[in-house]
């Protein structure tokens, strides 16, 4: 076994060796140049994320994406119940792990999910144009992203203070509220905006130390699958965002049923499906935020999808 | 049994040899089985019955072990029509407790003994524990074989010990763990089950639960295979349990799978198969519940046992 390894060595060095000799005489030999050949392009497969990695959809189905032109973008996942099962099975177990990180720390994963997005910006511009975008806007949507997740990763160790309370009583207590986060938080992302509305909906949760299951906008998905690749080299805990894409239509009601699911925000406003989450979401009292159209990033939106709980402490006597 | 003559302890080449990428292969295919709709309730009801719950720390109190039997008697409420548990399983000093918890509920205590889980003492001290805990009441006695003694290949000892159990325990059955995941290799699981098997065991059982790793499908696979050539060569049925990571039910459907593909119908009932687990009973009245509701369910609404 040694020995063949170490032949194998001998075998390359020499390989190598030759190169170098043959390089060192340019093209005297005669050598032809090898015909320039046609080199195929190496696409890449969109696929989701869950528990801090890629897989396909359990379900093998797939649906095609056109860009502007009607030729064929990509080919999405389209994830199934059993894959936002899963997702919830990931964003639960990570739940106490993140709701116990401390907030500065919450606020440097944040801001590294920046920077890798700024490193990675040109990718993304090219995405949203291949999605309909001209440059200027698509540039615009990528520094937008990157500013909002600044934003919240601003607002982790802030929010606490600005939005706890002492309160007076009328007895002898001590009474204060302090937030915590409401546990596993499912997103339907917004249909038309591919990137910010994507961000935009995650970052106050998951700023807040909730844990979240997302789907991507069915147009419109390609920037929020690459979008896991930035979180996955951002030090983001496992689980901690999920990704999935497929037919809202289809995933909706599961996204609003799952009784391990604490709370629901649903960008979009289609008055039957409103309706149908409010229904289901009554099962296990999820809370529910509507978002009917894109509001500006503001901490309001990771109070939202946090509890306030109250301690009542005896003073005196 | 007692006076029985001479009780010789199989040799490890009276075994057969166990092809480990086949039994790989087989249960990859029991794995492949889809289960939906009507038989995966009747399989989700099964298990349910199917199993020993189980609490065996340090930190057991009265108190945790009634809690424990509330939670067998009673798994959960608002699902109708569910069978109770097969047993609680516990240390000795605890089987007054459940047995008087339990009542006349028909669910049995089952008692670990023979200085569980290392079975490290002297047999003398193992029968008087086996004796004490069918003293109190046990109905099924879980004793760990000698796996030193086994690895040493002391066979004879560890089959004259089990004998003496077995004749210690009267009345109550009488469940053998092989501990698997010490012994190392298939074959010595194979030959470990026909040792025990010969030696009158009731059921042989794969491991303690506090050594990794614990149940497997190989390995039970396996101890199947055993119990169906015992079972050819001598008509007598002997039952088994793994026990240990089994924790979700599409597991335990995968199990009943393979001894229903093993052994056949007649092995399909708390008698002849339980599941030794602590969380598995919540995981599977979750999914009775999702297929009740059509709703995927959370922990957040199952009493912690």
């Amino acid at each position: 076994m040694d020995k063949t390894v170490k032949a194998e060595g001998r075998s390359i060095d020499s390989a190598s060796a030759r190169v170098k000799s043959s390089a060192a005489k340019p093209a005297s030999r005669g050598r032809a140049k090898p015909p320039a050949a046609t080199r195929l392009g190496v696409a890449k497969t969109y696929k989701l994320y869950i528990n801090g990695k890629f897989p396909r959809t359990e379900s093998g189905r797939y649906f095609t994406l056109a860009d502007t032109k009607g030729n064929i973008a990509a080919n999405m996942c389209r994830a199934s119940r059993k894959d936002f099962r899963e997702a919830v099975l990931a964003a639960r177990s990570a739940f106490n792990g993140w709701a116990g990180a401390s907030a500065y720390l919450r606020g440097q994963i944040l801001y590294r999910i920046a920077e890798m997005l700024e490193a990675r910006a040109e990718q993304f511009v090219t995405e949203l144009k291949l999605m309909g975008l001209d440059k200027r806007a698509a540039s615009r949507e990528v520094t937008a992203t990157i500013d909002c997740l600044v934003y919240y990763a601003g607002w982790t160790d802030k929010y606490p203070q600005v939005f706890s309370s002492v309160n007076p009583v009328a007895s002898s207590h001590f009474n204060f509220s302090i937030l915590e986060p409401v546990g596993v938080v499912s997103i339907l992302a917004r249909q038309e905006s591919a990137l910010l509305g994507f961000v935009e909906a995650i970052a106050p949760v998951i700023a807040g130390g909730n844990t979240a299951i997302a789907l991507a906008s069915e147009q419109n998905p390609l920037c929020a699958i690459s979008f896991a690749e930035v979180l996955h080299s951002s030090d983001v805990p496992a689980g901690v965002i999920n990704i999935l894409s497929g037919y809202r239509n289809e995933l909706a009601e599961q996204f609003a049923s799952h009784m391990d699911v604490n709370a629901i925000i649903a960008n979009g406003d289609d008055a039957s499906e409103i309706k149908m989450i409010q229904e289901q979401a009554a099962n296990n009292i999820k809370r529910v935020i509507i978002r009917k159209k894109s509001i500006a990033a503001d901490p309001y939106q990771i109070i939202d999808v946090q509890e306030t709980k109250t301690t009542w402490h005896p003073i005196g006597g | 049994m007692a006076k029985m003559a001479v009780m010789i302890a199989p040799k490890p080449d009276q075994a057969p040899r166990v092809d480990q990428v086949g039994v790989d292969e087989r249960v990859a295919r029991f794995r492949a089985r889809s289960i939906k709709k009507s038989s995966k309730v009747q399989a989700l009801n099964l298990v349910l019955s199917q199993i020993d719950l189980t609490t065996l720390e340090g930190q057991d109190t009265p108190g945790k072990v009634r809690q424990l039997c509330q939670k067998a008697m009673r798994l959960h409420d608002s699902l109708p029509d569910i069978p109770h548990v097969a047993a609680v399983c516990v240390y000795p000093m605890m089987v007054a407790e459940a047995k008087k918890a339990l009542g006349s509920s028909g669910i049995k205590v089952a008692s670990v003994a023979t200085s569980f889980p290392s079975g490290m003492a002297p047999t003398k001290v193992k029968l008087e524990e086996i004796q004490l805990a069918v003293e109190l009441g046990a109905d099924e006695i879980d004793m760990v074989i000698s796996r030193g003694k086994f690895l040493e290949g002391k066979y004879q000892e560890v089959f004259d010990e089990i004998v003496a159990c077995k004749e210690a325990c009267g009345e109550a059955h009488l469940k053998v763990i092989l501990e698997t995941g010490e012994l190392g290799t298939l074959d010595r699981v194979r030959h470990a089950s026909e040792l025990a098997m010969q030696a009158g065991a009731d059921f042989i059982k794969t491991s303690t639960g506090k050594i990794q790793p614990a149940a497997t499908m190989p390995v039970t696979l396996v101890m199947l295979q055993a119990i169906r050539d015992y079972y050819y060569d001598t008509g007598r049925m002997v039952g088994m349990k793994p026990a240990g990571g089994i924790s979700k039910a599409k597991l335990a459907i995968h199990y009943l799978v393979m001894l229903r593909e093993t052994l056949g119908e007649a092995w399909m009932s708390p008698d002849w198969f339980r599941f030794g687990a602590s969380s598995l009973a919540n995981d599977v009245l979750m999914q009775l519940q999702k297929q009740r509701t059509g709703v995927y369910q959370s922990e957040d609404y199952f009493s912690k046992d």
